[in-house]
């Protein structure tokens, strides 16, 4: 039996175990009320739990540790001159497990012609729809014969395991159901046993991101000192031949710049035009306007960045050039920061405006009373009483946004180009990091050479900023949030 | 005012002041409508200067209602319509020249609950006089906040600690710095919404002692739910039920001759 077959048998023998549980709780409630420490439904997931999670458990195990398990077993059956070589021993591998694959297809007939060597198993297998690369070994048709038995076996025994899993918890649960067993707590624990685990699944993917990170930027560290990568102001990462000894700059300044630039005028867009439509949605629109009016602002966020990216170098790029950029004599080239920066705060206006929508209007309506009462107008209320209080968190939906901005990639590579260069000159074209992380992993290059790495060494970089962002941005809202409570 | 009583389907039953105190805010056929809900069905009242006007009355009776036409709240309020006539010193407060704005400032308010500003005791008190421009200077403006916070008999509390939040001060604390707040852009009448019903008996007993004090210079309109606050705090009652004003007269007399049925049911317990 396969994976799938073994799940369905899981899911068809839990659900049998759901019934059952049901079934015999009733039955010994006797229809009385108050015989059960638990409704009938309990009962049941009860036996389903017991039925399902050890099978599951065992299954996963198995399935997890079968690679390992047939692995160890090629090795042990490969000659000691393969073992040696290391580099070697994965094609090796690999090589035997083609060879296991190919000889499932064979006939008994033609298996036996193999053995005796009469044809060669090569052709044999490639008429079968199985190219090889090289003629087979001996020795990898022995490790290959072993790991079919092997590898049978294992499935075997995955199947009597599973299957001995699901009996057993099966009956087990079923024995066990009486009037006065607790099945509502055994139910209990186990959803939250299943938050948890879904809760970790979260933080050890984001713990395992940052962990590949970081082995992969200490090796590029270990060829480029951190001092040249921080503090070095050209970018100039040459593609050279693999083994060379020639890698060029990695100075990270440029690309810093060009992110910081290009964000600043992100904000510059989105700050001003999210936080006034976000006021004007909370105080003045009436519930008419605002239920249209906001759901429309927020497909902004909806719309794919390379969509904007269109629009950046299509629309905005060559009108800002030639109605500002060549009028002044400050830049003759459709990309440049001004462009990415415009089309970027356009996009990241509904991250500012929906949060601090959501916020403003959470402030009290005692407090918008209290400010009105005394004769204030409604902007002087908004001004003075709404925004302070609504402050902390407005600030946090700005630093969300600017998380969002430091991290765009698509529009930056249309719209401000992929030059790295740090100028204050608005009109040139600059580049941001992400870019030069895409730029530097797109290549035909090996994953050992500084160049690549160097990608590592930068996500990692912009992994802290975005997170110190997020962090700072947390912090600013816990501290202030009750402010008004 | 013969002529509107007349008009009216329900006639209040009415007992003069005996002392005479001039009228400030007059009031004819008051009409409010939520959306396509009465709530009030013309209210026509006389309110005394200087003195305190008790409303009273089940809930839901329509006396927050009435008490926030009279500086223009209701407007703030998406779908409440208010109709019928409200004079303030003889100037009609619904006129479309008038700055409600100003009115605001006239008719200043306290609310049900506290609502401090998440600002400084100071800014708290300073809000008001800083919009309207009250102050020429900074020890102009210390001057009124303190003034302010003494005719609040709140200042000896809290003189030490002016720039601590307002949240930071106790409930009744809170709810005096709310009155300190209103009274500081000198208004002529302070509306109160239940102003003591978020505090403790002590904390109460401070407000109420407070409001006898300001009758003194402004005209006071409190809503109560609790009788005894009326008959300590107040010098007119008005008992409204369903929407109507029952009954309006001097408080002693409200409370121990009562003319109408209902208001001597309400006020020895017997519904609200």
């Amino acid at each position: 039996m396969g994976p799938l077959w073994l799940l369905a048998l899981i899911a068809g023998l839990s659900f049998f175990g759901f019934v059952l549980g049901h079934w015999k709780s009733v039955v010994l409630s006797g229809k009385a009320r108050g015989a059960l420490a638990a409704r009938p439904g309990y009962y049941g997931a009860y036996v389903l739990i017991w039925t399902a999670i050890p099978a599951l458990l065992i299954l996963v195990a198995l399935s997890v540790g079968r690679p390992f398990l047939i692995e160890h077993t090629v090795r042990v059956n490969l000659p000691a001159q393969v073992l040696t070589n290391a580099q070697q021993l994965s094609l090796e591998v690999s090589g035997v497990e083609q060879v296991a694959a190919g000889l499932k297809l064979v006939t008994p007939e033609e298996l036996e012609d193999i053995r005796i060597g009469v044809v060669a198993a090569r052709s044999v297998f490639a008429r079968h729809g199985l190219p090889l690369g090289e003629d087979v070994k001996p020795y990898q048709l022995m490790a290959a014969g072993t790991l079919n038995l092997v590898s049978d076996g294992l499935d075997t025994a995955i199947d009597a395991a599973v299957v001995a899993a699901l009996a057993f918890g099966l009956i087990f649960a079923f024995v066990r159901v009486k009037p006065r067993l607790r099945a509502r707590n055994l139910v209990e624990n186990t959803i939250l046993a299943l938050m948890i685990a879904a809760s970790s699944v979260a933080i050890l993917t984001t713990v395992g991101i940052v962990l590949s990170l970081l082995f992969q930027a200490l090796q590029f560290f270990s060829m480029v000192s951190p001092a040249n990568f921080y503090l070095g102001t050209v970018w100039d990462p040459r593609f050279a031949a693999a083994g060379s000894t020639e890698s060029g700059q990695f100075g990270f300044l440029p690309l810093f710049w060009g992110t910081l630039y290009i964000s600043f005028f992100a904000m510059l867009v989105a700050v001003p035009i999210g936080l006034y439509s976000a006021i004007y949605m909370a105080e003045y629109a009436g519930s008419k306007v605002r239920s249209t009016a906001k759901p429309l602002i927020e497909i902004l966020a909806g719309i794919p960045t390379i969509v904007y990216g269109f629009f950046a170098l299509t629309t905005v790029g060559p009108l800002i050039r030639d109605y500002v950029a060549l009028p002044l004599g400050l830049g003759t080239s459709g990309n440049n920061v001004l462009t990415a920066g415009l089309v970027m705060g356009i996009m990241i206006i509904p991250y500012v405006s929906s949060l601090s929508d959501d916020i403003i209007t959470a402030v009290p309506r005692s407090l918008r009373d209290g400010s009105l009462a005394l004769g204030a107008t409604r902007s002087e209320t908004t001004r003075l009483v709404i925004l302070p209080a609504a402050l902390p968190g407005v600030v946090g939906a700005v630093l969300l946004a600017m998380s969002r901005a430091i991290g765009e990639t698509m529009i930056v590579v249309l719209a401000a180009g992929v030059a790295a260069r740090a100028s204050l000159n608005p009109f040139e074209e600059m580049t941001t990091i992400t870019v030069k992380i895409v730029n530097q992993l797109t290549g035909d290059l090996e994953f050992t050479s500084p160049q690549t790495l160097v990608a590592f060494a930068l996500g990692l970089t912009l992994f802290v900023i975005t997170l110190g962002l997020n962090v700072l941005a947390l912090t600013i809202v816990r501290k202030y949030r009750e402010q008004y409570e | 005012m013969s002529a509107v009583q007349a008009a009216t389907p329900f006639e209040t039953v009415r007992t003069p002041d005996p002392a005479n105190r001039p009228i400030k805010v007059h009031t004819a056929k008051v009409k409010v409508t939520y959306g396509q809900k009465e709530a009030l069905h013309g209210v026509s009242i006389d309110i005394a200067e200087k003195a305190v006007t008790a409303f009273i009355g089940p809930s839901g009776c329509g006396k927050s209602t009435f008490l926030r036409c009279i500086n223009r709240m209701n407007d703030t309020i998406a779908g409440a319509r208010v109709e019928g006539k409200i004079t303030l010193d003889e100037q009609d407060i619904y006129d479309p020249d008038l700055d409600v704005v100003e009115l605001r400032a006239r008719v200043g308010m306290v609310f049900q609950k506290p609502n401090p500003f998440p600002k400084s005791i100071f800014d708290n008190v300073a809000y008001g006089p800083r919009i309207h421009g009250l102050a020429r200077s900074k020890a102009d403006l210390e001057e009124i906040v303190v003034t302010s916070l003494q005719k609040a008999s709140l200042f000896n509390e809290v003189k030490d600690r002016l720039s601590e939040p307002g949240t930071s001060l106790s409930g009744g604390q809170q709810q005096r710095l709310c009155i300190a707040r209103a009274i500081a852009v000198s208004p002529e009448v302070i509306l109160m919404d239940e102003p003591c019903s978020a505090l403790d008996p002590i904390a109460t007993a401070k407000v109420e002692e407070l409001i006898d004090e300001l009758r003194a210079n402004f005209t006071i309109v409190i809503v109560t739910h609790s009788m005894q606050q009326a008959a300590r705090v107040s010098q007119r009652t008005a008992f409204f039920h369903l929407g109507h004003l029952i009954e309006e007269g001097p408080t002693d007399h409200v409370f121990t001759n009562p003319l109408e049925q209902r208001t001597q049911d309400y006020i020895t317990g017997r519904f609200g």
